[in-house]
């Protein structure tokens, strides 16, 4: 069996089994990166030795007679911006590199690491998280699996390369205006937004902090409920975190559909985007049976305030590295987080303030829909250097335009799957479930509905 | 140069002195260009009427 292939469920049940070990499977993973890190670029650091160790101890508590956790010797790897002890947090930034190591993994990799996973590295990202293709001036772009001329889409780009590629079957990264979902989207894999304040985010280096989320992406559907089970709950170290009761969605992944209403957004999601993604969507709908529809108002509008939050944020944030050494930046995000400085307040106050009341009319369409369908990108992955896109015949920034249905949902904290569709003779495309806050679950169940019935899927393509 | 470029020039010269920000020279188009299209965009938000009472959440909570 090819586990640089399986599932972390598979790899967990094999290793407790006997049918292989921790150690092995640690290695088949070092060097399955060894072979395509190279054409990938997935990842800036391989904990190649803490890895094997780690491993090692694993197989002795299973000798011993102990159960290590439900991901037992998977390996995995984490979005450079996630604290990993003994490893300076680079995300995706020159300037970082001149900070000491982190003192202590952030309470994410501690999580998986008590469930009996195996830290293998961390991945390349967009600098300090600002954009959607991953295409770092520092740390090169990250190659896409399905076609190694495009983008993996980010800013979360070398978690889902190295989940897409075969690497490894499971990574975190982190989602501001779609840094989970776009680049699941474009790599064609799982990737799940929870609810903010549902994961912690300590221990990981942040970019706007009211919407930043951190989640898993994975190849299943039940290797995502599982991983998701394992990360979320209260953190007393993370001050937006939720100390709301814990719901494990993994006894609910194979319920079904009774009971959930579903939805299609249409307005702002239904134009905008390349007959590709509303095919994606229409694969989704059409197996779901789902004809009713639902407006998500002023959608347009709220991917503006989130933009301008976002851009205010994220230049208040690094305001004094902008002011003392601006060309230490990657090209790519200085002007823009220069440009963020010099926001007015009152275009953020209002943004801010159209946050609170687009919440209001999200919630109240909560009230009779459970679950909303929408696509996740409007194209499939430009090619890496691709400047500009032309949809419905203009011409369009093509990086910013990648995040047209992910940012209007993330920045009012709702949890949502991305879920991967392959056409015939194309790149994958993501659809994106939402649902209400705390909700994770009903998305999983979904998710499974569709995996099922064989709508989405995560194929590793050869390479 | 467009009178809107013009504005802006001006606009980002100023506040960035305020903000005691250097802009470099190499920087100040591509600075000038992003500060073009945030402002098309916060015009969306900027344009629609918000209620009195409607408040930004300091502590957001999803």
């Amino acid at each position: 069996m090819d586990y640089t292939k399986s599932n972390a469920t598979e790899i967990s049940a094999a290793i407790k089994s006997g049918q292989t070990t921790a150690k092995a499977v640690t290695i088949a993973a070092l060097e399955e990166i060894d072979r395509l890190n190279p054409v990938l670029n997935a990842f800036t650091t391989i904990l190649r030795e803490q890895a094997i160790k780690d491993a090692e101890i694993i197989d002795q508590r299973l000798a011993q007679g102990e159960d290590p956790g439900v991901l037992t010797g998977v390996p995995f790897a984490v979005k450079d911006l996630v604290d990993i002890q003994g490893v300076v947090t680079l995300a995706g930034s020159k300037i970082n590199q001149e900070n000491p190591p982190a003192t202590d993994d952030a309470t994410t990799v501690k999580a998986l690491k008590t469930a009996g996973a195996i830290l293998v590295g961390a991945c390349v990202m967009d600098e300090y998280a600002y954009g959607f293709s991953t295409e770092n001036s520092h740390y090169g772009a990250s190659h896409n699996p399905h076609n190694l001329d495009h983008v993996a889409g980010g800013s979360s780009g070398g978690s889902a390369v190295a989940v897409a590629g075969g690497l490894v079957p499971l990574t975190l990264g982190s989602d501001t205006n779609g840094s989970i979902r776009v680049p699941s989207s474009l790599c064609g894999i799982f990737g799940l937004k929870p609810t903010y304040g549902r994961v912690s985010r300590f221990g990981t280096y942040p970019f706007a902090g009211s919407f930043d989320h951190i989640g898993p992406f994975a190849r299943s559907t039940s290797d995502l409920a599982t991983i998701f089970d394992c990360l979320q709950g209260y953190d007393p170290q993370d001050p937006v975190s939720s100390d709301r009761p814990v719901v494990p969605t993994l006894p609910e992944l194979s319920k079904g559909l009774a009971g959930i209403k579903l939805a299609v957004a249409d307005g702002h999601f239904a134009k905008g985007a390349h007959p590709e993604a509303f095919q994606a969507l229409a694969k989704v709908t059409e197996a779901l049976e789902v004809t009713t529809k639902v407006t998500i108002p002023e959608a347009h509008r709220a991917r503006a305030a989130a933009f301008i939050i976002t851009a205010c944020e994220g230049a208040n944030l690094h305001l004094e590295r902008l002011k003392t050494r601006p060309f230490d930046f990657d090209y790519a995000t200085r002007d823009r987080f220069l440009a963020g400085a010099l926001i007015p307040a009152s275009w953020y106050l209002q943004a801010q303030r159209f946050r609170s009341w687009y919440r209001e009319q999200v919630q109240q369409i909560f009230q009779t829909v459970d679950v909303i369908i929408a696509p996740t990108t409007p194209c499939v992955a430009p090619k890496i250097g691709q400047q500009t896109i032309v949809i419905d015949g203009v011409e369009l920034l093509a990086r910013p335009n990648l995040g047209v249905f992910t940012q209007p949902l993330s920045f009012i904290g709702l949890p949502i799957i991305s879920v991967p569709v392959h056409l015939p003779n194309s790149l994958p495309l993501g659809v994106q479930l939402i649902a209400a806050p705390y909700n994770e679950a009903l998305l999983l169940r979904v998710a499974k509905v569709l995996e099922d019935r064989g709508i989405v899927a995560a194929p590793v393509p050869k390479l | 140069m467009s009178e809107q470029q013009v504005e802006v020039r001006i606009y980002v010269e100023q506040m960035a002195k305020l903000l005691d920000l250097p802009i470099p020279p190499e920087c100040e188009q591509g600075v000038i260009d992003n500060f073009i299209r945030m402002q098309a965009i916060a015009a969306l938000v900027n344009e629609f009427p918000l209620p009195d009472h409607v408040e930004t959440a300091p502590l957001f909570q999803a």
